[in-house]
This record gives structure tokens, C-alpha cells and sequence, in this order.
């Protein structure tokens, strides 16, 4: 049953570009790069029990170093790219490692208070990032010869990177280390004693993170073609908590599910309404009252429930 | 190797201005059965905590095997053959047994660090998994997720785990507690049968089981150790009937 639900949802991935015009597909595209910046918060927040209100820092992060790389700089795509995520990693490496000294709580607010950092810079070292006017004039890249400035083109690169990013994820979560990670985020302490190292583990799934949130940033600047210090804000990292908390934390499928909402959210509502945050939390609470383990899970018990079985 | 397995040196712990553990040393040799009595907040599980590593002491040393251990963290008092169970239960609930005990396993393994294949590409793993919730009478049940299995088997499962380690030295923190006649005497018969290579150190109250099960006992009381010595001696002190066995 459940790979006929995934061939169906992979099924209908492929349809946008046949069925739909220029504005939906480029939603399409934007789903699909909030839905690899939520796999990689989910990593943290879903299996690794770390909690980060500081995740936007990679994204940003990534598509900064970016944009200076090739518009202040001249350097190629590919030269940029390998620039940018080796950076994102170098610096979710050192976040890491401060970050990884407390839990719960504490882990939290050091991880909003890193990002915090790093935003007060974008905004302050204009030399640099342009302040708040951001970084205007970037360019998309065109992989083999192939333009991505066309909304049908840049779609299927995000759809095959967030593929690559979803069975990347899957495999990391579902491997021998994934299990550790697991054990480690229910049992740290029962975990230590059984011969694994609860912070290296951590650490690692928060580089690993890192990295699939610093290309979803590299995605996010190529299809904005611009980049300004909101893409490091709080609202950014509290944004892609609360899609992987509705869509399900802990489950592949539920971040994807919950980014998409927020985005749909943002998107629609925000046309009809000033305060488009106030409806984006009303139904934010419907769903954690309704399906307190997020719409994907919640979904499983009831088509459960009606055939009859437990899930 | 000759030696002792495990020794405690002066170990002092306290919480704010409370020592639980005041000065403690003991020596317990390879193959030994070390049983540590004393009544409820005489420091028992609070010196367990420290050999383990959970817990850093504020003076004193261990030595496991002859090596100083007294900062390392628990993990790699694991790897050097030191397993534990606790006198909570902290298995994986949602998990199933064979799961718990694999997890076990991997623990000591180069194989816990990869990240392509899942813990099924291993069989070895889940046969030597089933292997030991086979020696603890489990076995029927491997499948099954912990929360379906009463607590007695939950205890068992715990002690399977930690079998499954093959550990050097086993510390066993109240494996009888809560079990019911019938449970006890399947435990009490499980840990008899442990290996002699294992040096094992247990807390319990249960008197009656856990004094056949040693050969020596360590008396503590308000963390510190009042007597220690061959399992008959200790029984026939004074002060162990005054403290502890109140007659």
C-alpha cells in the first residue's frame, strides 16, 4: 500500500510542467526547495530530537557565499556551488560543536542565537551583503548546456535534486547509524552505556543537516536570482519548524507534506490577507490538536482506523 | 590476565551539600560475584552511576582492569567491557526485542558508524540477537515491540541486552525488582549461568535470591562502606544485621 501511495505521489510530481502554467509551476518549484530545507531541519528536529530554531543559517549561509562567489568574485556555478556548501558544512561543523554542549532548551536558544548572529551581519556588514538591499543581480545556472531560466527547466533540476535529497535522507535515517541516532534522540543516557557516543552521532546529523539545508539554500538563490537577510531570520527557521512539526516530525514523507502547506499558505493567503500569520497558526493548532503527530501520521491512523486495523 | 577487575579508590560524590558516596574503595577480582547491599539512599546506585560513567565523581579513582578510568565517558567504559542494567527500565518501547538487543550489539561495533545499509544487512547481528533473548527464554517473542511484554520480561530483555555484550564486568542494578516468585527464580537461575569470564557487581534487596548468587558482599550505608568482605562474613557482622538486616 505504501508504495502505491509514493508511486502516486511520484506520479503526480511528474505532472506540473504538462498541466499547469508558469505561476504554478514556479510554486511547484518553491514547495520543492522548502521541501529539502525541511528534510534537513527534520533530521535534526524529527530523528536526532535536537530541536533548532537557528536552521535558516545554513540556508542562508549557503545562498550568500553564493551570490558573492559568482556576482562579486566571477567564479563559475559549479566552482560557487562547491564554495558554498563546503562553507555551509564548515560552519554547521563549528555551530555544531557550541551548539551540541546542551540539549533541549538550551540547545534551542544557542542554535537561535547563532542564526541571530548571522543575520544581524547580513544586515550590518552592507560592505559585504549589501545590508538590507540584499544582493540583486545573480544569475541561474545551466547545468550540461541546459538553462534553468525558464520555470519548466528549473523545476525539473529542484525535482531531481529534492529527489536525490529525499533518498539521501532516507537511506541516512534508515541505515545503522540512523538507528543509533534514533536511540539516541528516545535514550542518550542508555544509548552511552551500549557503547555509542551521543554527541558525535549528534554532531554528525547536525553537519549532515547542514549540508542538504545549505543546498536548499543554493536552490533558493538560484530561483530567486536574489538574496537579502530575511532568508536568515528567525521567521525563516520558525517557518520550516512549524511545516515539519504539522507535517509530521520523525516521518520522511510529513516535512515535505508540511512545507508545502506553510508555502501554500503563504502564498495564497497572503493575497487575501494582511495577517496571512494568523491563519497559518489557527490551522497550525487545528492540526496539533486534531493530529497532535502531524497530518502525515495522522493521516496513516485514520485510513487505518477505516480498514479496520491499527497502524 | 590477573588482577583485579574493578577497583574503586576513594570515591566521593555529592549533590549540593548531600555526600552520597563518601570515600568508597573496593576491589573486586576477575570472575567475582560482588553483591552490594544497604538500605534505600545508601549511595548504591549513586557508585554505580560513577563506574559507569554516568555519573563524574568529585574525588577518588576507578580502575577497570588495571586502567584509570575515572574520566572517560560511559561509552567507552562500554567498549572496554563494561556493561550495565538498569534499575529503571530504559528499554525501547516502541522497538521490538531483537531490535533492543541488535542496538546492543551494534554498540560495539565499527558498523554502528555507516550510513548506506540499514541494521537487516547485517545478519549476524539478529542472529546472535536471537541467540540471546533464546538464553533468557525470549525467544518467541523477538518480533514483538517491548510495550506488549509484561515487566518480568522486560527484565530478562534487559539482561539480554547486556549479555549480548559479552561484557568483562556486569553491573546489575536490582535485576529482581518487581518480579514475581516465579520470574525471580528464572533470573536468579539466568544470572547463575553467567559465564565466569564476566565479573559481575550487583545491587539488590532481595536478600534471600541474591545471597546465593555471591561470594562476596559490600555493605554501604549514608555512602559509605560500613563492611566488605566474603559473603558469609559479611552476613554474620554485626553491624551488617544492625544496618541493614535488622534482627
Amino acid at each position: 500500500m505504501n508504495w502505491i501511495a509514493a508511486a502516486l505521489i511520484g506520479g503526480s510530481l511528474l505532472l506540473p510542467p504538462f498541466l499547469a502554467g508558469d505561476f504554478y509551476i514556479n510554486l511547484a518549484s518553491q514547495i520543492l526547495i522548502a521541501a529539502i530545507f525541511a528534510l534537513s531541519l527534520n533530521l535534526l528536529v524529527g530523528f536526532g530530537g535536537m530541536t533548532s530554531l537557528g536552521h535558516a543559517s545554513y540556508l542562508g549561509v549557503a545562498a550568500y557565499i553564493s551570490a558573492l562567489v559568482t556576482s562579486r568574485y566571477g567564479f563559475g556555478h559549479g566552482t560557487a556551488a562547491i564554495i558554498s556548501i563546503s562553507g555551509t558544512v564548515a560552519m554547521a561543523a563549528f555551530f555544531g560543536v557550541i551548539a551540541l554542549r546542551a540539549t533541549g532548551l538550551g540547545f534551542l536558544m544557542i542554535t537561535l542565537a547563532l542564526s541571530q548572529v548571522l543575520w544581524g551581519l547580513a544586515y550590518r556588514m552592507s560592505n559585504v551583503t549589501n545590508g538590507d538591499n540584499g544582493i540583486t543581480g545573480l544569475t541561474r545556472p545551466a547545468p550540461f548546456g541546459i538553462s534553468l531560466d525558464n520555470p519548466v527547466s528549473f523545476y525539473w533540476f529542484a525535482l531531481i535534486v529534492a529527489t536525490i535529497a529525499f533518498l539521501a535522507i532516507t537511506v541516512f535515517v534508515s541505515s545503522a547509524f540512523g538507528s543509533s541516532l534514533k536511540g539516541v534522540r528516545d535514550q542518550p543516557r542508555r544509548m552511552a552505556a551500549l557503547g555509542f557516543n551521543p554527541r558525535l552521532i549528534r554532531w554528525i546529523t547536525f553537519v549532515y543537516a547542514g549540508f542538504w539545508g545549505g543546498v536548499s539554500g543554493l536552490l533558493y538563490v538560484y530561483y530567486h536570482k536574489y538574496i537579502h537577510p530575511t532568508s536568515l531570520s528567525i521567521t525563516s527557521s520558525a517557518e520550516a519548524l512549524l511545516g515539519v512539526i504539522a507535517g509530521g516530525a520523525g516521518t520522511l514523507g510529513g516535512p515535505a507534506v508540511g512545507a508545502a502547506l506553510v508555502l501554500l499558505l503563504k502564498n495564497y493567503a497572503s493575497a487575501y490577507l494582511e495577517r496571512w500569520n494568523m491563519l497559518l497558526g489557527l490551522v497550525f493548532l487545528f492540526i496539533v490538536l486534531v493530529m497532535p503527530a502531524g497530518i502525515v501520521p495522522g493521516f496513516s491512523r485514520l485510513t487505518a482506523a477505516l480498514r479496520g486495523k491499527s497502524p | 590476565m590477573t588482577g583485579p577487575a574493578l577497583e574503586v579508590i576513594g570515591l566521593r560524590k555529592a549533590f549540593g551539600g548531600l555526600a552520597v558516596t563518601q570515600d568508597v574503595s573496593l576491589v573486586v577480582q576477575l570472575g567475582e560475584r560482588r553483591l552490594i547491599i544497604g538500605p534505600n539512599g545508601a549511595g548504591k546506585t549513586t557508585l554505580f552511576n560513577q563506574i559507569s560513567g554516568d555519573l563524574r565523581p568529585n574525588s577518588g579513582q576507578i580502575k577497570l582492569f588495571g586502567a584509570d578510568i575515572t574520566r572517560l565517558p560511559p561509552y567507552k567504559r562500554a567498549q572496554r567491557g563494561l556493561s550495565r542494567t538498569y534499575q529503571i527500565i530504559t528499554l525501547f518501547a516502541g522497538d521490538t526485542l531483537e531490535h533492543n538487543v541488535s542496538l546492543g550489539l551494534l554498540g560495539l561495533r565499527p558498523s554502528r558508524w555507516q550510513t548506506c545499509w540499514p541494521m537487516s544487512h547485517y545478519p549476524d547481528i539478529a542472529a546472535e540477537a536471537r541467540r540471546a533473548l533464546d538464553a533468557v527464554g525470549l525467544l518467541q517473542l523477538a518480533d514483538h515491540p517491548i510495550s506488549d511484554i509484561a515487566y518480568g520480561e522486560r527484565r530478562r530483555v534487559e539482561l539480554a541486552v547486556a549479555l549480548a555484550q559479552r561484557p568483562r564486568i556486569l553491573l546489575l542494578d536490582e535485576p529482581l525488582a518487581g518480579l514475581s516468585n516465579v520470574e525471580r527464580s528464572t533470573v536468579k537461575t539466568l544470572i547463575a549461568s553467567i559465564p565466569r569470564e564476566t565479573t559481575v557487581v550487583m545491587i539488590e534487596h532481595d536478600m534471600d535470591t541474591a545471597l546465593d548468587l555471591a561470594d562476596t558482599v559490600t555493605l554501604l550505608n549514608y555512602g559509605r562502606v560500613i563492611v566488605d568482605g566474603a559473603r558469609d562474613v559479611v552476613v554474620a557482622d554485626e553491624r551488617t544485621r544492625e544496618v541493614y538486616l535488622g534482627t
